[in-house]
């Protein structure tokens, strides 16, 4: 059985009494206590920063040039906060349980109710730092409702709101390098978790510049190397975004959980071709004023301004009049995926539904929609050739936000001890699908208010322990299997490239494991996962050598992301009901709703690794809710 | 369409580089300026070549990582426009395009197009940040910013640190971003008390990375993708002067 350690006390005191009771480390002992933290994303620089400045040694490493580049700077549209600025009715049980109901009652209700506690003061930290949000004339800080709710909670930087947030952690983070509490390792990737009397002790780190792999002690270690949607090739996510962290500290014994819960976003650009390797996401505050529609008639090749509006089907209009076109993220994805399935889709490929500001610009002036949106219809205007003030935007869903990841307890501890995972590369808050613009506040949340105090909480039981060294045999062991893999790698004889494999595990999963899955398509997607294993070992070429070498790089992370994928499959023939992001064709209503079982499925599933030629084993943490009843999600 | 492409290729920053040819076929002009890198690379690795390196991740024009010089000009010809935005509807069929990496001392190159930025971070270890520790916020209304000094400040906050502004500055200044920083944080209430410390400290580590000085050619603003005015330079400038004078 897994503990969750939820703590004791009703739902509104359990963060408090945490905190009341936490051990702490005394102020001369934390300086001989170091961390590790993987990932500078907006959990990672968070949480390096915060501990650093209570006074722990913290190594903080990222694969790219610089901390600054992490993929939360490409968040766009905001962050939640229950501040109630607007007086629209919001509060901290609000905000709870519109996240808790926006995650299909399958995330743990004292986890979100922590994360709606520690919203507000998030602000507050931002602000601090000097995040310029949004601003009313008055000087006050502007709201805006967001995907999925009904209150307006979200505070904004333009459509830059991630890049700012992530400035303020990252600036936060180099002021601890310039007081000498964190080490920064940049363009250093980790390949291994090294586990000393099943606690995390370390890691093995590839010197991207060098190829020198590296050998890193810690008391601690944490990860925040974010989430694996890169796995689906075509996605939102950055070409570096990787599971690799995650997934080898997986096969050292850590459990994932929800691992087939993976959101696509509603709006994002279509695929124009082949050869893309990317698709753009455009900001999901586009969806307050843009109209999302398509042509009523199949296979309508007509520009889209010359079709009358009674040709028109305003599809989430129609179907979800009272949340229309913000409805949430996993109904609005199905629903276009419904209608292009349908022979509905526009576009040159015919993949896309259009989202239409010509009501929005009637209605309140080009200038307004200008103010609010220029910047996303430049960049729409860049990659595509269009201009959207002119005709309707093309858009359509894509791969974007892990749910899924490891399985953490309230303390964010995963089943090893010592091994800490936060942000998206956790499975906690976010249910079977995550509201807009929680990602940034969960990253935040994690690394500035939460580890600073569960981190301590176990190092304080790690005072006496005695510190290993970096020649202690499981070092050896895990460095001799990272040079292992990187030389079968160098010596590779096949003809095919790391992207080849890549674009077939994201295809497959695409149609097999992706918008929806069904029992038939899963088990043929594991039959077709296994032969992709054995052509990538026979059928990989790599060229160049151990130095600079983005091809060997690429090569680990797909080797995982195949692994990884046949468990997202696992996960979503396991889960006989539909839920969030996970829709099984089997169960649904007769008007293709969701159909959920909680009877037989209230449980959040948590995967141990049993080795490369055996089944996964699958352990229960029941969830139990005792604040909220369980509702059928109806945004009808 | 077909292309003739130019490219800087070298192994490591102590050795010597050179432009070598390559022919490209069947680009399509939706395709993303890293895309047609992306089809060049696998056709090396057919050949069992190494690829050319360059740099990249977002694909969206935020995260900063990518940025050659095309043609003679960082981030090549658009406006307002990084690399991975460009799309080859710019280019037409039998252009030749010569790539380069984003020079200056202070960014060596490490192979092929990337390069090392390391010095961007140096300059914002240096004092480019609020020293507002974990828990000491104050409510975040209690202090009000007016409409005009916050967008003003996030204008100059939206810099991507890309080096685009050094790369194609003939003195190899980076005082646009130095500049954009000092002024993101000196408008704002919350970093006005340490804007003199600031700028002493990030102007003098600017210095010690090997960046030249600015002498108002404004090419750094034409090149900027997030179009960063060069009047933060200014406020830069100012900012020292006051520093200075006040300097206790």
């Amino acid at each position: 059985m897994i503990d969750s350690k939820i703590p004791e006390g009703p739902l509104t005191d359990k963060w408090n009494n945490y905190k009341a009771k936490a051990k702490l480390v005394n102020p001369a002992n934390r300086k001989k206590l170091n961390i590790i933290v993987v990932g500078t994303g907006l959990a990672g620089a968070s949480c390096a920063a915060s501990l650093a400045e209570q006074g722990y040694n913290i190594k903080s490493f990222c694969f790219q040039d610089s901390p600054r580049r992490a993929h939360s700077v490409a968040a766009q549209g905001g962050v939640n906060a229950a501040k109630n600025y607007k007086n629209d009715g919001d509060s901290t049980f609000r905000m709870f349980y519109d996240t808790i109901k926006g995650g299909d009652f399958r995330s743990r209700e004292a986890n979100v109710y922590r994360l709606a506690e520690c919203s507000a003061h998030l602000i507050d930290h931002a602000v601090a730092q000097g995040v310029p949000f949004a601003r009313e004339y008055a000087g006050y800080l502007n709201n805006r409702s967001f995907g999925g709710v009904q209150v307006s909670r979200t505070f904004y930087a333009r459509g830059q709101t991630g890049q700012q947030l992530l400035l303020g952690a990252y600036q936060a983070l180099l002021r601890q390098v310039s007081l000498g509490k964190v080490v920064m390792h940049t363009r250093h990737e980790m390949l291994e978790l090294v586990v000393i009397d099943g606690k995390a002790k370390g890691i093995i780190a590839r010197n991207l510049e060098t190829g020198e792999l590296e050998r890193h002690v810690a008391d601690a270690v944490v990860l925040a190397s974010g989430g694996y949607g890169k796995v689906y090739y075509l996605s939102t996510l950055a070409m570096g975004c990787n599971s690799s962290a995650i997934w080898r500290a997986h096969k050292k014994g850590a459990y994932m959980a929800g691992v087939s819960w993976i959101q696509f976003h509603p709006t994002s650009l279509p695929q124009h071709g082949e050869n893309q390797s990317k698709l753009t996401l455009m900001s999901e505050s586009l969806r307050n004023d843009g109209r999302i529609w398509v042509p009523k008639t199949a296979k309508d090749d007509r520009n889209p301004n010359v079709i009358p509006e009674e040709e028109r089907d305003y599809y989430l209009e129609r179907k979800y009049p009272s949340f229309g076109n913000l409805a949430p993220r996993d109904i609005s994805s199905r629903a276009a995926k419904e209608r292009i399935d349908a022979g509905h889709g526009v576009g040159p490929m015919k993949n896309a539904i259009y989202l239409d500001f010509s009501d929005a610009i009637k209605a309140q002036g080009k200038d307004k929609i200008e103010a609010k949106y220029s910047n996303l219809f430049a960049m729409y205007e860049k990659i595509t050739g269009i201009n959207a003030y002119k005709e309707p935007m093309l858009i359509s869903p894509s791969a974007h936000f892990t749910m899924g990841g490891l399985w953490v307890d309230y303390e964010l501890m995963t089943t090893i001890p010592g091994l800490f995972a936060l942000g998206e590369a956790n499975f906690a808050d976010h249910g079977a699908n995550r509201l807009g613009a929680n990602s940034l506040l969960q990253a935040c949340v994690d690394g500035y208010f939460i580890a600073p105090y569960t981190i301590p909480n176990y190092l304080a039981g790690e005072l006496n322990t005695p510190k290993p060294d970096v020649n202690h045999p499981a070092f050896d062991e895990a460095e001799t299997a990272v040079r292992a893999q990187l030389d079968t790698f160098l010596n590779s004889k096949g003809t095919l490239s790391t992207d080849y494999f890549h674009k077939k595990i994201g295809r497959l999963l695409y149609e097999k494991c992706g918008l929806s899955r069904s029992k038939e398509k899963l088990e043929e997607a594991l039959n077709e996962i296994k032969l992709l294993k054995d052509s990538f070992e026979k059928d990989l070429l790599i060229t160049g050598d151990d130095m600079v070498n983005s091809e060997l790089e690429k090569a680990g992370r797909i080797a995982d992301y195949i692994e990884l994928a046949e468990l997202m499959c696992h996960d979503a023939l396991q889960r006989d009901e539909s839920c969030g992001a996970h829709f099984r064709e089997e169960y649904q209503t007769a008007d293709g709703e969701a159909v959920r079982n909680d009877k037989d499925f209230c449980y959040v599933s948590a995967w141990e690794w049993k080795g490369k030629q055996q089944l996964p084993e699958l352990h229960k943490e029941p969830l139990v809710f005792e604040s909220v009843e369980l509702a059928v999600r109806s945004y009808k | 369409m077909k292309l003739y492409l130019k490219i800087w290729r070298q192994l490591n920053s102590s050795s010597k580089g050179q432009m070598t040819d390559y022919e490209i076929d069947e680009v399509s002009e939706h395709m993303s300026f890293l895309e047609m890198l992306d089809l060049l690379n696998e056709s090396l690795i057919q050949k069992k070549e190494r690829v050319i390196e360059f740099d990249h991740d977002c694909r969206e024009g935020i995260c900063g990582q990518c940025g050659v010089m095309i043609n003679g000009r960082a981030h090549g010809p658009l406006k307002n426009t990084t690399t991975c935005q460009l799309h080859m509807r710019s280019f037409k069929d039998g252009d030749t395009i010569y790539i380069e990496p984003f020079r200056a001392k202070a960014f060596p190159i490490l192979r092929d197009l990337k390069i090392n930025r390391s010095a961007f971070d140096s300059i914002i270890e240096a004092g480019g940040f609020i020293g507002a520790s974990t828990g000491q916020a104050p409510e975040a209304n209690s202090i009000p910013i007016s409409y005009e000094t916050a967008e003003a400040s996030f204008d100059a906050a939206a810099c991507i640190g890309c080096g685009a502004c050094v790369a194609t500055c003939k003195n190899a200044s980076a005082a646009l971003f130095v500049g954009a920083k000092i002024t993101h944080l000196a408008l704002l209430p919350q970093g006005k008390i340490e804007a003199s410390k600031r700028v002493l400290t990030m102007v003098s580590q600017m210095d010690a990375e090997g960046f030249g000085n600015c002498s108002d050619t404004r090419a750094c603003e034409i090149e900027c993708p997030q179009g960063i005015s060069i009047l933060s330079i200014a406020k830069m400038n100012a900012e020292y002067t006051k520093a200075l004078i006040f300097r206790k």
